[in-house]
């Protein structure tokens, strides 16, 4: 047998035990037991051992139970993609910025054109945050100007450059008419124009309905869609700092 | 129950000091309180006077109508007095059909003088009324429902949450976590809606991490937990949020729906959610005399200030925001029963002697406010995906909770920070409680701190923190001559977050009353005072 072929391990090499919580829509019956054990086996667990189960309410019933995995894993045959950036912590961020650039990080975000929503953006830099993570305002090495909503895109240029920007984050929720796409192409249009080449801030989008991959058309660096964390931003926003302070320019 | 001597041994007079330091603190924002109205009060105060529904764009009629008076006459004197001069005018036969005519325009505004304004102020005072004892009316019904239901057997009592986002789907869960044993269903809001500046109409079924907090959704999960109270013999009580920029019109809602419990911090949207601290004090005021008259009891949010520091460190933050909560809720009215001051169970495990510093926290804060129904709230920051650990420390989290007398215990989930609760999860969480709290909660009777302890000196080290820090508070300054904790909150004394007094979302909301200011409902409030003889629902079998 290859070496790569591995099962679960309970307490000897290969016994492969395993163990399993889950509850049925079923009242705590004999046939309710049964049923657990059928689903056991059908994951593949042969002998599957009902170690506990317990009522919840008159309509449900909690199981626990033990058993030896038939299936084996072939370690050879594991691919895994790798993220083009590492998920950093909000420490390792912030010592990364500080090594990069040896003063913090300046985010500039707003709601642009008549979005009102700023849930998005608030979620990424409010220190409230999001998903249990802390937003942008709670990093040390990084300093956060939330404009808010409906903010025009002069303004918003005009206060990326008074405040030194490094990165500018905006959110669009509102997609009536493809909004969302020709105020991004505007702000990106408007922070060309107003910066030397190369100079260009960071330039980050998010929004539910921007398309994957579509970056190049809107004229922005980044896009990031429903669900992302403060924690992914920042990753984003050191790995993309870094690659510009190694371009020589 | 006796005792031979305080468990902690506070200096009594630290302890005085540390409450005539936060009445120092808050005086002056109260007096900006009582200086100022803001767009949400002054719908909060068209709210109870009847004025509901929304237009086809589901803008609200209230923001129309405080909209419509505020271009025209400004907000300075109220919007009650405009509003019922043109309803005796006739521009309308009632509030709803002004709003509407307001919204396309068709209506103008004046400010009456003479008998026209106080016709006005008459009128304003009996449609403003109808709302106030309809809160009254609330309050007696849920007095007779606890007399006929009962009250929980045992304290803390338990709070669960429920957050699927529809209406409908939370109303059988909460039913089935009322049954499990939840004495307090909290319903979570969707994400953002803090931020929102009208509230939301009718019945919903879509939201984000949570239920939006609305009028009709009040209405149909207290219906439902009435239900469910009458099978089980027993009060169930409901908690929604009354915080951000709607704050005075979520708690009008909230007392005239007969919710029991609201969230309500003093300084949570300012620090966390960036809103115009000046706004957030204003709002705050006139939704704590709301729900003051309500009988409704508020939840702190002192867990936060854990989360987003060392929870070591920043212990006393704890503490001093409890002070300034309990002067905030004691100004607006608020008896001691109604204080669900907020604390939490977030010290780094990986420490050594955690647990007793959680336990040396968890009395002070019980020492310090011995009447009042205390939050004791989970570990939520060192959950990992690791749940038989994270079970672990929630058995250790509830059994501070029974060694200490805590009034609410908000039931920590072993999958915090993995997924939205299992019903399993759930199930499992509330045999963890029954457990320690059978096995334990006789523990108060035995449990005596050494003197000068660890325990008893890590509590006095905490205090003269605290004592420390409102001692700063007090003494802050700014170039603009803002009240000593406005600079203390702009020159981010509280945690890393910075925020002016000038500055976040909400300002262009508030405006200074002007010497005309009018508004029935904060002149009832003002003059109200609670029963004599109120009704102890949550008299703690405090250690004292």
């Amino acid at each position: 047998m290859s070496a790569h072929i591995v099962r679960p391990y309970g307490d000897t090499t290969g016994d492969g035990m395993v163990q399993l919580s889950f509850t049925l829509p079923l009242p705590h019956d004999k046939r309710a037991e049964g049923a657990a054990l059928q689903l056991a086996r059908k994951m593949g667990l042969d002998p599957a051992l009902l170690v506990h189960a317990k009522a919840m309410g008159p309509d449900f019933t909690f199981f626990v139970v033990y058993g030896s995995t038939t299936h084996l894993v072939d370690v050879d045959d594991v691919h895994v993609v790798e993220r083009e950036y590492p998920l950093l912590s909000a420490k390792d961020a912030n010592t990364a910025i500080k090594k990069l650039l040896r003063r913090r990080l300046v985010v500039v975000g707003a709601c642009i054109g008549t979005d009102a929503h700023t849930v998005g953006i608030d979620a990424i830099l409010n220190i409230k945050g999001f998903a249990g993570e802390k937003g942008l305002e709670y990093y040390r090495e990084i300093t956060v100007v939330n404009l808010g909503a409906q903010v025009l895109v002069p303004d918003l240029v005009a206060r990326a450059r008074a405040e030194k920007a490094d990165a500018v984050l905006v959110s669009q929720v509102v997609t009536q008419k493809d909004a969302h796409v020709h105020n991004t192409t505007q702000m990106s249009a408007a922070f060309r124009e107003a910066y030397p080449a190369g100079q260009v801030p960071i330039l980050v989008v998010g929004g539910p309905r921007f398309e994957e991959g579509s970056e190049a058309a809107l004229g922005v660096d980044r896009i990031f869609g429903r669900g992302t964390t403060p924690g992914e931003v920042a990753s984003y926003l050191v790995h993309e700092m870094t690659q510009r302070k190694a371009r020589p320019s | 129950m006796s005792r031979p001597h305080a468990l902690l041994e506070l200096d009594p007079a630290v302890v005085r000091r540390a409450r005539a330091l936060a009445k120092k603190a808050a005086e002056p924002v109260v007096e900006i309180a009582r200086s100022h109205t803001t767009v949400s009060v002054e719908r909060a105060t068209l709210r109870l006077a009847g004025l509901s529904g929304a237009d086809h764009e589901r803008v609200p009629w209230v923001n129309h109508l405080v909209s419509a008076v505020r271009d025209e006459v400004g907000l300075e004197h109220g919007v009650t007095t405009p509003v019922y001069d043109a309803l005796l005018r006739g521009a309308a036969p009632d509030l709803t059909t002004l709003a509407q005519k307001a919204a396309s325009g068709n209506v103008s505004f004046r400010l009456p003088s003479g008998r026209d304004a106080t016709a006005a102020r008459r009128a304003a005072t009996k449609g403003v009324g109808v709302g106030l004892r309809t809160i009254d009316r609330s309050r007696a019904t849920r007095d007779r429902l606890i007399r006929r239901h009962g009250d929980p057997t045992s304290k803390p009592w338990i709070y669960l949450i429920v957050a699927t986002g529809d209406i409908y789907e939370d109303i059988p869960q909460a039913q089935a976590a009322a049954r499990e044993g939840a004495d307090i269903i909290a319903v979570i809001r969707s994400t953002g809606q803090s931020l929102l500046d009208y509230v939301p109409e009718g019945a919903t079924r879509e939201g984000f991490a949570g239920t939006y907090a609305t009028q009709e959704n009040f209405r149909l999960m207290r219906a439902a937990l009435d239900d469910v109270s009458k099978e089980l013999g027993r009060y169930v009580r409901l908690t929604n949020y009354a915080s951000g920029l709607c704050m005075p019109e979520i708690a009008a809602l909230a007392g005239m729906e007969r919710l029991d419990m609201m969230l309500n911090d003093s300084m949570y949207g300012i620090l966390f959610r960036d809103i115009n601290p000046i706004r957030t004090f204003v709002d705050q005021r006139f939704s704590r005399q709301v729900h003051a008259r309500a009988g409704i009891i508020i939840n702190t949010g002192e867990d936060n200030y854990l989360t987003t520091a060392d929870a070591v460190e920043a212990a006393h933050t704890v503490t001093v925001s409890q002070l300034l909560n309990e002067r905030f809720a004691k100004e607006a009215g608020l008896e001691d029963w109604q204080l669900g001051l907020g604390h939490a169970f977030e010290i780094n495990p990986e420490i050594p002697d955690s647990f007793r510093m959680e336990l040396a926290h968890a009395l002070l804060a019980r020492q310090l406010f011995p009447d009042a129904p205390l939050k004791w709230m989970p570990p939520t920051k060192h959950m990992t995906g690791d749940i038989f650990r994270g079970y672990l420390l929630d058995g250790f989290f509830n059994l501070v909770g029974a060694m200490t007398g805590q009034g609410i215990l908000l039931v920590g989930m072993m999958t915090e920070a993995v997924v939205t609760p299992f019903l399993s999860d759930r199930d499992l969480a509330l045999q963890n409680v029954r457990y320690v709290m059978n096995a334990a909660s006789g523990l108060t009777e035995d449990f005596h701190p050494p003197r000068d302890g660890y325990i008893q000196t890590r509590a006095r080290q905490v205090l003269s923190e605290a004592v420390d820090l409102l001692d700063r508070i007090v003494h802050d300054s700014d170039a603009a001559g803002d009240a000593p904790l406005l600079a203390a909150i702009a020159d981010g004394t509280f945690g890393l977050m910075k925020r002016p007094a000038t500055g976040g979302k909400g300002l262009d909301g508030v405006s200074e009353r002007a010497d005309d200011y009018d508004n029935p409902a904060t002149t009832a409030l003002d003059a109200w005072t609670p029963p004599a003889a109120t009704r102890h629902t949550s008299t703690e079998r405090a250690p004292r």
